[in-house]
């Protein structure tokens, strides 16, 4: 854990520290390098994916929510939700980072406008019409066939000006080739079809030979499958539901994590040599209450936290400018207060991690966020 | 390429308003006329529905099987082989509570289909669907699972055509939503309840408080704040479902609605500024009745309902008028349908909404000439088209844009499943002569792809898939 104070200096790993380094060169991506976006829909509880078992208000909060075992101690602070193994085994060798107390600029607590918010990279829900994956994509040379979504249909964060393609394991029957041949010419002329059917036709090309199933590791694996395909895309796109725990939390995160743990650890296995050079975000719309409510569960609250997996990861470590829990340092007296912006994570782990310029990236991206510069320091050269 | 003109309005009646044309059908010649005759001779509780298995009976049937397995475990004790056969009873009782609400769960989405092929009043039925997703649940658990389609036949049907209020207080009474979002776990932190058993520490849950006030009524960013969220989670403190929950409790009937005066905050409430003193259930009543009639609520229900019939970005206009109509009547749904049918906006020729795989599966087995679902698995083949019946996976059901439906992978999905619709119909549908009976504004070009087709169900499966048929 990275106090208050150190946290300029422990961010300065890379030369330049905060400000962009000289290095890296514009939009100039070695086609080697894959970002990947998880999404954690239903607002995940950072206070217990990643415990801070060192606060001393954290026990008499959270007690009931602790199992057995308690987790992987990773500092004086810090905890490892015991269902996150393979995340814990990363960290261990230098592949995963956490980001505490992270919040976007939302400040309420729907759901769906956080998530938008969280998606568009817009101060407001609804403000900001496309997503900034999308946008991140635009800034690729060979933007149009960069980006996949692993889903039946493309999530808000990769939806705008650039085409992508979007696929989800099915167990359905081709179609003929006669009635492809005529759907494409039916869609020639739609200039809303069109597009979309040649995604379609590209990504049903890549993934002639991927795996069906449709669990996390499959999910993981295929995302792998679609990242290493010499033509294929190199930004891809996962959701996850059902972090939305309003009751029996112990048990339902538990199962959760143990999906995501999976899901990273069949990413990773399917990467092979090009996990080295692979960031993975995750990161959800907003945390939840620090108390725990009266149904074994926690509700609506601000702060969570993010994390950063792959080989090309600068990790071991968590960055954090903690708060604190005691009853005075919570958010409106109830949740994680968030100490650093979301934003300026998404925007330096995707711009280091596709070598692109972090500024470049965080106004880009980011447009309405004009206050934070971007992260820098968190991905290997 | 021709350019093709727009759809006439019978068409737009038949495609945007009802649920698609039918092969056989004519076109309605004042197709106002025909969407408001449509409120004298809706099905309110169509067979399928009526036949439903009891949801509660069978949440009754496992709640008293595990009761008798729980009483085993503990006579059971110390003796490990006895506590071993009670262990593997719950579970094998678990497994068969599943399967039950599976096949109850199944069973009413054959319903809801039937009905929406068999009606004569398909706009009413839309509006049934329109509902069912504006008050959704999401069936992720098999309790839920249980009263899913008990939900849509016994809170939405009955009121599709009453009012706005009676609706919303029949769902909020439903043990489907009472469940769903956690209410009947919710206690007050002072009831008598939690003081009677302080070491269980059980309290607030504000989970259905918050939906009702962002989802079901005001909408979100519509002025109220975290505290009052709060506040009206205190008032709904013992809103409960009866025949559920611990002890003497779980004797009731799971089917209905029980307020538990036990579990009720005390005290008065104040929500968005205004001083709820009574006492008891009345207390969530009088909250929710003027959450109903507020204005935000006309707002928030006028702007889904005139992107549902007028595009993804509604004409200001239309949601304004919509509005007016739904505070002036109170809410009295009829009158606002009248409003939206008299409005010129969702008659504009123009392809107004890409269908969603429920708007395209049953418009696309209406216009192959289903009056019946048969032996179509209606819940699997909207599981691959990416849209569950009544499983959006969150309480703000599912989106009404082209941009959550309009997919390259949903596309796919759509041409495969289309493929698979057509292949039993073969010889005996000729898409050729079909297509212009149900296309709103038939191109030219989609005619000449249909009829150079290299096989009839290949024809039909095209004109399925086709750009006039995806959208309504």
């Amino acid at each position: 854990m990275i106090a208050r104070r150190q946290l300029l200096s422990a961010a300065a790993f890379g030369a330049g520290a905060l400000f962009v380094s000289p290095s890296l060169a514009l939009a100039t991506v070695p086609t080697e390098r894959r970002f990947v976006f998880i999404i954690q829909r239903g607002a995940a509880d950072g206070l217990d994916v990643l415990r801070p078992t060192g606060d001393p208000a954290f026990a008499a909060l959270r007690g009931g929510l602790i199992g057995d075992p308690a987790g992987t101690k990773l500092d004086a602070m810090f905890t490892l939700h015991p269902s996150l193994v393979e995340v814990g085994r990363m960290y261990g060798q230098g592949q995963a980072l956490f980001v505490h107390a992270v919040a976007s600029p939302y400040r309420d607590r729907s759901h769906f406008d956080g998530q938008n918010v969280l998606e568009t990279g817009g101060t407001q829900p609804y403000a900001v019409r496309d997503g900034w994956l999308n946008r991140l994509v635009a800034m690729l040379p060979r933007a149009s066939d960069e980006a996949i979504a692993i889903a039946p249909t493309v999530p808000a964060a990769l939806r705008g000006s650039v085409q992508v393609a979007s696929f989800a394991p099915s167990a359905l029957p081709h179609a003929a080739d006669d009635l492809m041949a005529r759907v494409a010419a039916l869609y020639d002329a739609d200039p809303q079809l069109h597009p979309v059917w040649q995604a379609a036709l590209e990504t049903k090309g890549l993934a002639a030979d991927a795996a069906a199933g449709q669990d996390p590791a499959s999910l993981g694996r295929l995302t792998a499958s679609f990242l290493t395909k010499p033509n294929g895309p190199r930004i891809a796109m996962l959701e996850t539901l059902g972090w939305d725990t309003h009751s029996a939390q112990k048990g339902r995160l538990a199962n959760q994590l143990k999906n995501l743990d999976a899901m990273l650890a069949a990413m990773r296995d399917g990467m092979g040599t090009a996990w080295a050079t692979t960031t993975v975000l995750v990161a959800t719309e907003f945390g939840r209450t620090a108390a725990v409510n009266g149904t074994g569960g926690t509700d609506h609250g601000t702060g969570s936290v993010a994390m950063l997996v792959g080989g090309a990861v600068k990790g071991g470590r968590v960055v954090a400018d903690w708060p604190g829990l005691a009853n005075g340092s919570l958010y409106q007296a109830r949740d994680l207060r968030p100490t650093i912006a979301l934003d300026t994570l998404i925007a330096g782990a995707a711009a280091e991690s596709l070598a692109l310029d972090p500024e470049r990236v965080g106004r880009g991206l980011f447009a309405q966020a004009t206050s934070a510069r971007p992260m820098t320091g968190l991905i290997r050269a | 390429m021709s350019q093709p003109t727009g759809p006439s309005p019978a068409a737009i009646a038949l495609n945007r308003f009802g649920l698609g044309a039918r092969p056989d059908e004519a076109l309605p010649s004042d197709p106002q006329r025909w969407l408001t005759d449509q409120f004298t001779h809706f099905d309110v509780r169509p067979a399928g529905f009526a036949a439903l298995e009891d949801a509660g009976k069978a949440v009754a049937q496992y709640r008293e099987a595990q009761q008798a397995n729980r009483r085993l475990a503990m006579q059971a004790t110390p003796a490990p082989e006895g506590a071993a056969d009670a262990k593997s009873g719950l579970k094998a009782e678990r497994k068969d509570f599943r399967q039950d609400v599976q096949e109850l769960y199944r069973a009413g989405v054959q319903a809801r289909a039937d009905s929406a092929l068999a009606t004569e009043a398909p706009f009413v039925e839309r509006m049934v669907h329109f509902w069912s997703n504006h008050f959704c649940i999401s069936a992720d658990n098999p309790r839920v699972t249980a009263f899913a389609a008990a939900f849509e036949r016994d809170a939405i049907r009955p009121h599709v055509l009453g009012s706005f209020t009676d609706m919303m207080l029949a769902v909020e009474h439903h043990p489907a939503m009472l469940i769903y979002l956690n209410q009947v776990q919710s206690i007050g932190p002072d009831s008598p309840a939690a003081a009677r058993n302080p070491d269980r520490k059980r309290g607030l849950n504000e989970n259905l408080a918050r939906e009702i006030m962002e989802l079901h009524t005001l909408g979100v960013r519509s002025g109220y704040t975290q505290a009052d969220v709060t506040e009206f989670a205190r008032a709904m403190t013992g809103w409960s479902v009866d025949g559920l929950g611990g002890g003497r409790a779980a004797m009731g009937d799971p089917d209905g609605f029980a307020f538990r005066p036990a579990q009720h905050e005390p005290g008065v409430r104040t929500i968005l500024g205004k001083r709820y003193a009574q006492d008891g259930e009345g207390q969530a009543r009088a909250a929710l009745l003027d959450f109903a009639h507020a204005p935000a609520t006309a707002t928030h229900v006028a702007t889904k309902l005139a992107r549902h019939f007028a595009g993804d970005e509604p004409a200001p206009a239309l949601v304004a008028r919509l509005a007016d109509s739904f505070t002036s009547s109170k809410g009295h749904l009829p009158d606002v349908y009248r409003t939206l049918i008299a409005s010129p906006e969702p008659w504009l020729p123009t392809a107004a909404k890409f269908k969603t795989p429920w708007e395209w599966t049953i418009s696309s087995l209406r216009g192959v000439g289903h009056r019946a679902i048969g032996d179509i698995q209606i819940a699997t083949l909207q599981t691959q088209l990416g849209q569950r019946v009544w499983k959006p996976g969150a309480p703000a059901g599912w989106d009404d844009v082209a941009a959550s439906w309009a997919g390259s992978d949903a596309l796919l999905r759509r041409v495969e499943i289309a493929q698979r619709l057509a292949a039993p119909l073969g010889e005996r549908v000729d898409a050729r002569v079909i297509a212009p009976k149900i296309m709103p504004a038939l191109s030219a070009a989609t005619a000449s792809q249909i009829a150079r087709s290299e096989s009839p169900a290949g024809a039909i499966a095209l004109m399925l898939v086709s750009p006039d048929f995806l959208r309504r």
